[in-house]
C-alpha cells in the first residue's frame, strides 16, 4: 500500500510539472462550455427581419406588431417593393423576410382565407425552420383570436409544451455533452499518454522489473486522471447551473456515480490503447480519430441520431458517449432514477468490462 | 554456494527467428561477469530472460535460485536492473528518484532517508539533491542510476549496455562503482560494447548469432585466441568466415 502511495505521488509530480498540459486540461472545460453555451446556439434571439407590406392595412400592423413583441424578431427594415427581398437576403441584412400582399384587408372583409408569405434565409436550415414555426405560430394565433365569435367549422388546436427544457436552451444539450468530450479527453488520451511516455522512456520496463505489480503500475497511474476528470466534471457542471441556469433535477449521488462509470470506461480505453502502441503520438493519434471524433460526431451530441443514416445509427451503438450521454439527460433535465436508466449504466459497465479483458490479455507483463 | 545464475539451453524464438539459441552458464556469487556480443547478437534478449520481462520459449535458467518460469516475482525481489534506456525520471528531481525507486522497492522511510544522504553524499551531488534531473549531466544520471538499481542491495545487478555515450573518465568511475558493489557481495552481470570494458570483467562471455561462442576469464581467452587484447579475441570471433 505504501508503494503504492509512492506511485501515485510519483504520478502527480508528472502532471503538475508539465504546467502546459495542466492548465490545457483544466481550461479547456471551461472554455468549451462557454463556447458552446454562448456563441454555438440554436436559439432564437432578436433575429433580423424584413418587411414588405404591399396592403398598407390594419392587420398587416397587428401582425408585425406581434411579430417583434415576441422578442425573437426584430425588424431590420420595411422595404417597398419586391425586388428588394433579393438583395436584402444577398446582403445578409435579414434570416426572414414577412410579404403582406395587397389583397389581404379585402380577404378579411369577405370572410375570405388569405394567405402572408413567409421567405427564409434557408443557407442556415436549422435558423430557417426554427423562424418560419416561430413566425407561422404567431401568425397562427393571431388568426384564431380573429376568427372568435364567428361561426367557424370544426378547428383543432395544438398545445404545445415543451418538456423539461420549455425555453428550448441549446444549453442543456451542450452541457452533457461537453462533460462527456472532456471526460473522454482526460481519461482515455491522457491516460493512454500516459502510460505510452513510460513505455517510450523505457521506465516502463525498469518498473516492470520492479516488484511491483502490473495491475498496480496500470492502476497507479490512471488514478490522477480519475481525480482530475471528476475535478472538471464539477467545473462543468457547476458553470452550467450557474452561468446557464443548467437544473441538476436527479440525485447528485447518481449522477456522480454515472460519470465514475463512465470516466472508469474511458479508462479503460485509454489503457486498451497503450497497450496497442508504444508511442505516445500514435496513441494521442488513435485517442483523437478512433475516440474523440465518434463522441463528438456520433453520441447524438452534435447531431441526433434520429436523423442519421441507418448504418451510422446502428454504429452509435457501441460508442459508450450515447449511452452516457442519454443517461445525462435523464437524470440531470428529467431528474429520474436509477430505475429508468440502469439499462445504459448496465451497457457501459458491460462496455468497460471488455475493454478492461482485452487490456489484461494485450498488456505484456513480459515485454515479449 | 550455489551460482548466482545458472541456465541450461536456454532459448527464445521470435516466429522462425531463432534470437537465443540454447545458452547455458553459470555465474558465481559476487562476480563480474561481461555478456559480449555485437548488436543483434541476442544479448539484451537472453538478459530480459533471466530478469523476467521476456518468457524463455524453451530451456532451464534460474536466477537467485528461483525459476524463471514460476517464479518471476521472487527474482524481481532479488535483483536490480538498469536498462539501455536512461530509467530515472527527467521531471523528478534527484531526491524525489532516490525516495520512488526507494520506495516501490519497499524501503522503510527510515532506510531511504538515510539512502537520500548517503547516495548523494557519495556521488557529491549536494549540489543536484534538489534539481530536476533532466538538468543535470549524462555522467552523473549514469551513475545515479546505477546507485539507484543498487540501492536496495539486490543479489544480482543487471547493467545493460551502462556507459553508452559517456566519457572515458566517467567510464572509469562508474568501474570504480561496480568494483565497489562486487567486492560488498553483489553478483554483476553487464552487457557493453566496449573491448576495453571487457578487460575488467572477472569472466566474458562473447555471444555471436545467438550462441555463446566463447566464455572464459578475459587472460585466458586472449591466450586461447592467441590475441593481445579483447578486442582481437571479439573480431576474430564475430568476423565472418571467409
Amino acid at each position: 500500500m505504501k508503494q503504492f502511495g509512492i506511485f501515485i505521488q510519483k504520478e502527480f509530480y508528472h502532471i503538475l510539472r508539465d504546467r502546459r498540459t495542466l492548465l490545457i486540461l483544466l481550461g479547456m472545460p471551461v472554455v468549451l462550455v462557454l463556447l458552446f453555451g454562448f456563441a454555438i446556439t440554436n436559439e432564437i434571439d432578436n433575429a433580423r427581419i424584413a418587411i414588405l407590406d404591399q396592403s398598407k392595412g390594419e392587420m398587416s400592423q397587428e401582425i408585425t406588431q406581434r411579430l417583434v413583441a415576441s422578442g425573437y424578431f426584430l425588424i431590420d427594415e420595411n422595404l417597398q417593393e419586391i425586388a428588394q427581398i433579393e438583395q436584402h437576403f444577398r446582403e445578409g441584412k435579414t434570416k426572414m423576410a414577412v410579404v403582406f400582399p395587397s389583397g389581404i384587408e379585402e380577404d378579411k372583409r369577405r370572410n375570405l382565407p388569405t394567405q402572408i408569405q413567409l421567405i427564409a434565409d434557408a443557407t442556415d436550415p436549422n435558423t430557417a425552420t426554427t423562424l418560419i414555426n416561430y413566425a407561422s405560430a404567431i401568425i397562427g394565433q393571431y388568426a384564431q383570436e380573429q376568427a372568435r365569435g364567428q361561426a367557424l367549422p370544426m378547428q383543432i388546436r395544438t398545445e404545445v409544451k415543451m418538456l423539461y427544457n420549455p425555453r428550448l436552451k441549446s444549453v442543456f444539450l451542450f452541457v452533457p455533452g461537453v462533460m462527456t468530450v472532456i471526460l473522454m479527453l482526460v481519461s482515455a488520451m491522457m491516460t493512454s499518454i500516459a502510460i505510452t511516455r513510460e513505455k517510450e522512456l523505457g521506465t516502463m520496463e525498469v518498473l516492470l522489473v520492479s516488484p511491483l505489480k502490473p495491475a498496480m503500475i496500470i492502476v497507479g497511474k490512471v488514478i490522477p486522471y480519475i481525480l482530475l476528470a471528476l475535478a472538471n466534471t464539477v467545473v462543468i457542471l457547476l458553470l452550467g447551473t450557474f452561468v446557464f441556469g443548467m437544473p441538476v433535477r436527479g440525485s447528485l449521488v447518481l449522477l456522480a456515480l454515472e460519470c465514475l462509470l463512465f470516466v472508469i470506461t474511458a479508462l479503460a480505453l485509454g489503457i486498451l490503447i497503450s497497450t496497442r502502441t508504444d508511442s505516445q503520438q500514435v496513441a494521442m493519434l488513435i485517442s483523437l480519430m478512433v475516440l474523440m471524433l465518434p463522441t463528438i460526431l456520433l453520441s447524438g451530441f452534435i447531431f441526433p441520431i434520429e436523423s442519421m443514416p441507418k448504418v451510422l445509427q446502428v454504429i452509435s451503438n457501441i460508442i459508450p458517449a450515447k449511452w452516457f450521454i442519454i443517461i445525462l439527460k435523464n437524470v440531470m433535465l428529467k431528474g429520474t432514477g436509477i430505475e429508468f436508466v440502469w439499462k445504459e449504466s448496465l451497457i457501459l459497465a458491460g462496455m468497460t468490462l471488455f475493454f478492461i479483458g482485452a487490456s489484461v490479455r494485450n498488456f505484456k507483463t513480459r515485454l515479449e | 554456494m550455489l551460482p548466482a545464475i545458472t541456465t541450461d539451453k536456454l532459448t527464445k524464438r521470435f516466429g522462425d527467428f531463432t534470437a537465443v539459441d540454447q545458452i547455458t552458464f553459470e555465474v558465481n556469487k559476487g562476480e563480474i561477469f561481461g555478456f559480449l556480443g555485437a548488436n543483434g547478437a541476442g544479448k539484451t534478449t537472453a538478459m530480459r530472460m533471466l530478469n523476467g520481462l521476456s518468457r524463455p520459449s524453451g530451456g532451464q535458467a534460474a536466477v537467485a535460485g528461483f525459476d524463471v518460469y514460476r517464479e518471476t516475482e521472487k527474482i524481481k525481489k532479488h535483483i536490480g536492473y538498469m536498462s539501455q534506456k536512461f530509467s530515472l525520471y527527467e521531471d523528478l528531481t534527484v531526491r524525489e528518484n532516490i525516495q520512488f525507486y526507494g520506495g516501490i522497492y519497499g524501503l522503510p522511510g527510515k532506510e531511504i532517508r538515510r539512502q537520500v544522504q548517503e547516495l548523494i553524499g557519495g556521488l557529491g551531488m549536494q549540489a543536484y539533491a534538489n534539481t530536476l534531473v533532466k538538468s543535470i549531466p549524462l555522467g552523473w544520471k549514469q551513475k545515479l542510476s546505477f546507485s539507484i538499481a543498487i540501492m536496495h542491495r539486490p543479489e544480482i545487478v543487471f547493467l545493460d549496455e551502462p556507459t553508452g555515450g559517456v566519457d572515458p573518465i566517467t567510464r572509469r568511475q562508474f568501474w570504480e562503482m561496480i568494483y565497489k558493489a562486487a567486492s560488498e557481495g553483489m553478483t554483476v552481470f553487464v552487457t557493453t560494447h566496449y573491448m576495453d570494458e571487457a578487460e575488467y570483467c572477472d569472466r566474458v562471455s562473447i555471444m555471436v548469432d545467438g550462441r555463446i561462442a566463447a566464455l572464459d576469464r578475459p587472460r585466458a581467452l586472449k591466450e586461447q585466441f592467441g590475441a593481445g587484447s579483447m578486442n582481437d579475441v571479439f573480431l576474430q570471433l564475430t568476423r565472418p568466415k571467409p
